[in-house]
């Protein structure tokens, strides 16, 4: 097959930009195979279905727009409470020195170059794997890229109860920085592990989490994006439920030129359980905010149970959007699928745009899904504001208060504190 | 304290004329009464006193020890000393009420130049005058007024006032929804607040909330304005006959 001419063709340009990471011959097939199906998708258009909310421009740009680095001023570290592994990546490159030795009871934990380089690794049965089954029925591009040209990652095998959570954390130095991670998590039957993520990590970021859930392992995830204005960042977890398994994720975002988060949740053994989960809040007020969440779960098992709570916090002309999706496969009777999106609309400018969609193709379950957009409750801001609270502070308690049944779907209590703790600070900072 | 002076208000929408020139004045440490027939105007004085939004106020004026109320944004009022116990307390889901009398009581204190309260000194206090109220711990713990009862909710709004420890205590019908039991309960804890340093508007309907909490004075109010005032007995008068007579003999 002959190939397009990158002078003229948008997705060869931008691989001309790229290097192809090398390794042992498993990674280079799984990279190559990769890198067909990139080809044979090309890069998303704004004639899309699947980007008719969001501009892909940026991401399929040669080079990513500059990002100041956000100054977090004297703010302790995200997660800095919480007993944990740091695992350390700079502008998308693991930096050994800021991280904690890679090893803990009830994990086995490398760099995606060293599992790579091997002839033979158990990550072989995961590395795309999960990303190439979640190309059905949906194109995500923007994962098969990763997967060709990730260069650095970590790649985690849970072989019990982890000993303490392992937190990647994402530095961003340089302002101009193109990051391209991809995690391999495996989760053996009985394991369990919480995975946390925080940082910009780069000025664009490309990132994939592929996580398999053995039977009767449980998956804890919880991130913050970087507060980092102009960041852009497209990430993308895939994950596959085995018997009785549990996936509970969990994102914050603050800032950022534009997000892309998606999430591919296959329900394969009977009786999982998966449970995704976003608070975003955003304010166009010092640059464009455009945040989409993308999420897409598969019941293809009997009796499981997914729930999706999306909520967005918008202000000064932000976006937000949200598309997601329940397929109940003939057989996976006794689903219970859940999807909620909500936005709290600060002003008349700001905007939320959702698309919910239930396909059904088993006749004994139960699927429900709410989206719904408003401004603040007038009668409970004058109720605070009669009480002393100022106009400001009381918007700030209404908005946690809208967002608190996102953060309660992380099981950790400390965890949640830190996360409920920080976003009360950072609006805090927000009103001087 | 409170002086209202010819206040004229309508509504910011709409058309419509609701107090018509009232003038009342309630001096430091005593309590009045303004009851008064529905659509009397008796809500829409204590909202527009407390800063609601959707009042246009078109003639006169109120103070607060020589301040101008209405010059004032709802929360400068709250600091300055005024306090609305509301008809109908608003429900706030995700907001636990703890926290929200902490950051009630600690906003006014910084508003006034006064050190906030520190998280334990809060607690102390907030336990004692709950106990007093038949607060329970698990009500304080609760989202504002969600899932409470009419009663649990009135004698939530009373909490927060034994916190915030205003000087003008606004209480609007804060005896609708009340069984005696906690019309007794609600009263206590205003009659407790009671000080020669604190004032009192209490509007209601019924004369039964003023066997609990005694007024100096009693204004009756229709159309808009205050059209009679007198002792407590003038209570009495109404709960006997009704309004249509004080309102005949004027006509």
């Amino acid at each position: 097959m002959a190939r397009a001419n990158p002078a003229t063709d948008p997705l060869e340009a931008r691989l001309g930009g790229l290097i192809f990471p090398a390794g042992g011959a498993w990674a280079q097939e799984a990279r190559k195979s990769a890198l067909a199906r990139l080809r044979a998708q090309g890069l998303p258009g704004r004639r899309d279905e699947y980007w008719r909310f969001t501009r892909p421009d940026s991401l399929n740009a040669l080079e990513p727009d500059a990002a100041q680095v956000f100054d977090t001023g004297d703010e302790p570290p995200v997660f800095g409470e919480i007993d944990r592994l740091k695992v350390v990546f700079v502008d998308g490159v693991f930096a050994p020195d800021e991280s904690d030795p890679l090893a803990l009871a009830g994990i086995e934990i490398e760099r995606l170059g060293d599992a790579t380089a091997r002839d033979i690794h158990w990550a072989q049965g995961l590395y795309g794997v999960l990303e190439d089954r979640g190309q059905t029925p949906v194109a995500r591009p923007f994962a098969a890229l990763n997967t060709a040209f990730a260069g650095d990652g970590a790649v985690i095998r849970v072989t019990g109860k982890a000993a303490k959570p392992v937190n990647l954390i994402y530095r961003h130095e340089s302002e101009i920085s193109d990051a391209i991670l991809h995690h391999v998590v495996k989760l053996e039957p009985g394991a369990d592990i919480t995975l946390l993520e925080n940082g910009p990590a780069a000025a664009r970021f490309n990132k994939v989490l592929e996580v398999e859930v053995g039977d009767g392992a449980a998956f804890h995830h919880i991130r913050t994006q970087g507060r980092d204005h102009e960041r852009q960042a497209v990430t993308h977890v895939f994950a596959r439920l085995g018997a009785e398994a549990v996936f509970k994720s969990f994102t914050l975002t603050v800032n950022g030129r534009l997000t892309r988060n998606e999430c591919v949740v296959e329900m394969a053994g009977d009786d999982a359980v998966a449970h995704i989960a976003g608070a975003a809040m955003g304010d166009a007020e010092r640059c464009d905010f455009h945040h989409d969440d993308t999420v897409f779960v598969t019941h293809d098992a009997q009796r499981c149970e997914s729930r999706q709570v999306f909520k967005k916090v918008l202000r000064n002309g932000a976006v937000g959007t949200f598309q997601g999706k329940i397929l109940v496969k003939a057989g996976a009777q006794k689903t219970d699928g859940y999807q909620k999106s909500q936005s709290l609309l600060l002003d008349g400018d700001s905007t939320f745009l959702a698309k919910p969609e239930l396909e059904i193709y088993a006749d004994d379950v139960a699927c429900s899904h709410g989206s719904t957009s408003g401004a603040i409750d007038e009668e409970a801001l004058f109720y605070l504001r009669s009480r002393g609270v100022p106009q400001a502070l009381a918007t700030d308690l209404l908005v946690l208060a809208f967002l608190a049944d996102t953060i309660g779907e992380i099981e950790d209590a400390d965890i949640g504190a830190d996360i409920t703790g920080r976003l009360d600070a950072w609006l805090q900072r927000r009103r001087g | 304290m409170l002086k209202i002076n010819n206040l004229h208000v309508k509504l910011e929408e709409e058309d419509k004329q609701i107090l018509n020139g009232v003038d009342l004045e309630v001096p430091a440490g005593s309590v009045h009464a303004i009851m008064g027939p529905n659509g009397s105007g008796k809500s829409t004085l204590s909202y527009v006193l407390s800063g609601r939004d959707g009042y246009e106020v078109t003639t006169g004026g109120a103070t607060l020890d020589g301040e101008d109320l209405l010059d004032m944004d709802p929360e400068e009022r709250a600091a300055a000393g005024v306090f609305l116990a509301f008809q109908y307390p608003v429900e706030i889901p995700g907001v636990g009420n703890m926290t929200f009398l902490r950051t009630a009581v600690n906003a006014q204190r910084k508003a006034r130049g006064e050190e906030e309260l520190s998280a334990a000194d809060f607690l102390k206090l907030v336990r004692e005058k709950a106990k007093a109220l038949k607060i329970d711990a698990d009500m304080l713990k609760r989202p504002v007024n969600v899932g409470f009862s009419g009663g649990e909710k009135k004698r939530n709004e009373i909490l927060q006032m034994a916190m915030l420890e205003p000087k003008m205590c606004i209480l609007d019908e804060t005896d609708s929804g009340l069984d005696v039991d906690a019309m007794k309960l609600v009263s206590e804890g205003v009659n407790a607040l009671r000080d020669a340093g604190r004032s009192f508007l209490v509007i209601t309907h019924y004369q039964r909330l003023l066997d609990h909490i005694k007024p100096d004075v009693v204004h009756i109010m229709a159309a808009g304005r205050i059209v009679k005032s007198g002792g407590p007995d003038l209570a009495l008068e109404v709960e006997h006959n009704g309004y249509s007579d004080i309102l005949a003999e004027l006509a």
